[in-house]
């Protein structure tokens, strides 16, 4: 019984492992690089609102001067922006939208 | 171990056999894994990199049945297994039949094989759609680990060997382990180690795919806190054990497993917070590929340790056969990952430098220097045997005066630190506002410092007056923190305080969970401190009516009760504590005198020549502990045991069992005078409440988010979407 079992679990396991290797490249393959690079500007993304809304917290509880939160707050809406451009020409036209 | 003999069971023999066929299975799987990331990540072909995920998958798959598998051998008694003859046995509790599995060598590496197992398959899946340069790299890694360890189980430490014919009992569970904080500690350290794997495989992958901006970082950050999280927790339960089961009163003695577990946990937390650095500066990249390169290496140099005999501890499996393999592991991760970190330092560059001192990624630059150095410190204290030994010929141990006088300075550092970095911002906090968040802090420091030289002899003790001082200030910043954040957006939002305050707080778990953390560890500094400063600590020996006095306690030896039972013999002693003449507590201290399966002991002496273990008898309250052991003197029974050996041999044993019952009421009803030790530890359980806090607040700062990351998304993207028509690049 028990050595049925192990050829039913060796069998399942190698069929299930080789079933990608089975069948012809799919063509979703070939826009999976782009649907990769989204999903990570898309994490970049949040990062950055993230660390804009720390900057603003630390201004407005005093622990930076208005000059260096100017500076700062630029610099990280400028890298915001970026990606924000970024992932609209990742996107497929339909999905744009209004913001 | 008895000889009687069970009929062959053919079933049972099978299901070993079965298990060795899965372990063998995965190790096929994993060795395919591997190699398919390879091919895949060279090649690009995406078929055999979701081929490679499959049978990361399948590995888990295969060593959670092998596991199940064992778990019911060891719940049903099937002592036809080998592992379960030699670690349980029918009176073995059920709770520590389940545990079992890991205090063995065999065991504890199948919970390895199968926690990474598990978690592998847990990062593959998550990232089946991202990364597509790192991931092949990472399986990989990751495949590659776990046909080592799956490797290691078939040829040198097989779980499934069986026995042929089948004992009827088994040896039992090593008393020492009868405990639950040293049942839970085991999966609680591999998950840690384990865990710190899964960053660590990110990190060579992305500097195999040259992808080195923070990417790899966000994906597996999670992972790293929980690794953060698990690891401390085991050192948690570690350390109660010791306080509770081993009977010397203490509850870190610089083991040098202990040692082993705290290194790399100190060097991932330095990891925790310098990724940070990189995420929001783009800085510090040399330092956290480094530091996950050398907390995983650690992780594995912990495993080794346990496993290797080469240094000697009360946590270790002793000497094996798996200690050479080990140290070939760890050796090729280092050798690796210096020289992927060496080949790639060009793409390591910082983005920024830090332009001032004043700014938290300073702090957590000096943060990694303070952690790093005390992982160092106790890196060679620990492996001081063996470099003595090298260069001299002898081994020379380095014991805990040494460990406390090195590493305690640090310490005091680190306690400092907490409390400066979460008031530091990133990028540059103004002097002015550095004068004004230092002020409370250095006050309450003050203040504390004043105080203790007041009203106690803290002027003794300059390192615990240090670490008491500068937690007041790591406490007082914290609390400002809160009480900032809730003061900014009352004042933004018109919220009430409370609300703004929890609104505040849970729009940026990760900050606060942090802060709480920070508070935590000071707590748990506090109760260190105190406990190993100020402790009292007597021995006693006392007849059953004396009193003896111990700081402000009077402590009352009252009786001695004997409770024989099949597993084993418990002695307790009833102690009457009062304090300023009431009572304050009872306490009943106990050894427990475990059988050993030697013959030549005897079928009376077998009970009293076994291992034993120690139940403390303990008043907890948040002033302190009063903490008790208990050592009867049992050799006035010699004389009884040695006939009774003589005379019953060969009897039943119900009746050798009515004879250890008398003679251990007997003893009982007039016993000659016993040891006692009594510790008056101030603040340790501070310790215990402490890091509790600290694995609330790493919960809390890992806990996912999905509302308020809609919230927050939906808020910028209105807000810079309308800059996207008059923006300009970033400089």
């Amino acid at each position: 019984m028990e050595f049925v079992l192990a050829v039913v679990i060796v069998v399942l396991v190698a069929w299930f492992v080789t079933a990608p290797l089975r069948g012809r490249p799919r063509q979703s393959d070939e826009i999976d690089p782009g649907v990769a690079e989204l999903a990570e500007l898309e994490a970049r993304k949040e990062a950055k609102y993230r660390q804009i809304r720390d900057a603003e917290t630390d201004h407005a509880s005093g622990k930076l001067s208005d000059e260096d939160f100017k500076h700062l707050d630029r610099e990280l809406r400028g890298e915001a922006i970026d990606i924000l451009k970024r992932i609209d020409r990742l996107r497929p036209p339909e999905a744009h939208g209004p913001s | 171990m008895p000889l009687q003999v069970h009929h062959h069971d053919l079933g049972a023999i099978e299901l070993t056999i079965l298990g060795s066929v899965l372990l063998a299975a995965a190790l096929v799987c994993a060795l395919f894994a591997a190699g398919a990331a390879v091919y895949g990540g060279r090649t690009g072909d995406r078929r055999w990199v979701d081929s490679s995920r499959r049978a990361v998958y399948s590995v888990a798959a295969l060593l959670t049945t092998a596991v199940v598998i064992l778990e019911i051998a060891f719940v049903r008694n099937d002592f036809h297994f080998a592992l379960v003859a030699d670690h349980s046995s029918t009176t073995t509790p059920t709770f520590y039949k389940l545990t079992a599995m890991w205090s063995s060598q065999e065991g504890s590496l199948l919970l390895w094989a199968w926690v990474l197992s598990l978690a592998s398959s847990g990062v593959l899946y998550i990232t089946s759609r991202r990364h597509r340069e790192i991931v092949p790299w990472a399986t990989a890694v990751l495949a590659g680990l776990g046909s080592f360890f799956i490797g290691l189980m078939i040829f040198k430490a097989q779980p499934f060997g069986h026995l042929d014919p089948a004992p009827a009992e088994g040896v039992g569970l090593e008393p020492l382990l009868r405990n639950p904080y040293m049942a839970v500690h085991p999966p609680m350290l591999y998950s840690g180690y384990v865990l710190w794997s899964i960053p660590f495989a990110f990190c060579i992958g992305a500097l195999i795919a040259r992808k080195l901006d923070a990417s790899w970082i966000r994906t597996t950050r999670n992972f790293a806190l929980l690794a953060w999280t698990f690891l401390g927790i085991g050192l948690l339960l570690g350390s109660r054990w010791s306080y509770e089961e081993l009977g010397w009163g203490g509850y870190w003695g610089w083991d040098p497993v202990e040692n082993a577990a705290l290194m790399p946990w100190l060097v991932g937390t330095a990891f925790l917070h310098s990724v940070m650095v990189q995420e929001k500066r783009g800085m510090l990249k040399v330092w956290n590929v480094s530091l996950i390169s050398a907390t995983f290496c650690l992780c594995l140099l912990g495993t080794f340790l346990v496993r290797s005999g080469v240094l000697q501890s009360i946590h270790a499996f002793g000497a094996s056969t798996v200690g050479g393999p080990l140290l070939v592991l760890i050796a090729v991760t280092a050798i690796g990952a210096t020289v992927l970190i060496v080949t790639r330092l060009d793409q390591l560059q910082p983005e920024r430098r830090i332009n001032s001192l004043l700014s938290r990624e300073s702090i957590f630059l000096v943060n990694n220097l303070l952690l790093v150095g005390m992982a160092m410190v106790i890196f060679w204290g620990t492996f001081f045997p063996l470099i003595s030994e090298f260069f001299t010929g002898e081994k020379h141990s380095l014991a805990a005066p040494w460990f406390d006088r090195y590493v305690t300075p640090i310490g005091v550092l680190l306690v400092l630190f907490t409390g400066i970095g979460p008031l530091f911002a990133w990028g540059r906090l103004s002097s002015g506002a550095a004068k004004r968040l230092l002020l409370w802090p250095s006050i309450a420091t003050a203040v504390t410092i004043a105080v203790l030289l007041t009203v106690s002899d803290a002027g003794h003790h300059v390192w615990a007056l240090l670490i008491f001082a500068f937690a007041a200030f790591a406490l007082v910043a914290l609390w400002g923190e809160f009480w900032r954040a809730g003061a900014t957006r009352h004042a933004l939002t018109g919220e009430a305080y409370p609300r703004a305050l929890a609104n505040a707080v849970g729009r940026n778990r990760r900050r606060y969970g942090g802060y709480i953390v920070h508070a935590g560890i000071a707590l748990t500094l506090i109760g260190i401190a105190a406990s190993s400063s100020f402790q009292t600590n007597r021995d006693l020996r006392l007849q059953v009516g004396q009193t003896a006095k111990v700081g402000d306690y009077t402590i009352a030896y009252r009786k001695l009760t004997a409770d024989p039972q099949n597993e084993r013999i418990a002695f307790a002693a009833r102690l009457d504590v009062t304090r300023d003449g009431k009572h304050f507590a009872t306490l009943n201290p106990a050894r427990n005198y475990y059988p050993t399966q030697d013959p030549t002991a005897g079928p009376i002496g077998r009970y009293f020549m076994g291992d034993s273990t120690s139940e403390v008898g303990l008043k907890t309250g948040a002033g302190g502990d009063l903490w008790t052991a208990f050592q009867p003197d049992l050799s006035s029974l010699n004389p009884a045991i040695v006939r009774g050996n003589r005379e019953l041999r060969g009897l039943p044993p119900n009746a050798q069992g009515l004879a250890i019952i008398a003679l251990a009421q007997h003893y009982a009803q007039d016993p000659p005078p016993a040891n006692f030790k009594v510790i008056v530890n101030p603040l340790v359980g501070w310790i215990w409440i402490g890091a509790l806090i600290a694995v609330a607040g790493a919960i809390m700062a890992g806990w996912p988010a999905l509302e308020s990351r809609r919230r927050l998304e939906a808020a910028y993207r209105a807000r810079l979407g309308r800059e996207l028509g008059t923006a300009t690049p970033p400089n």
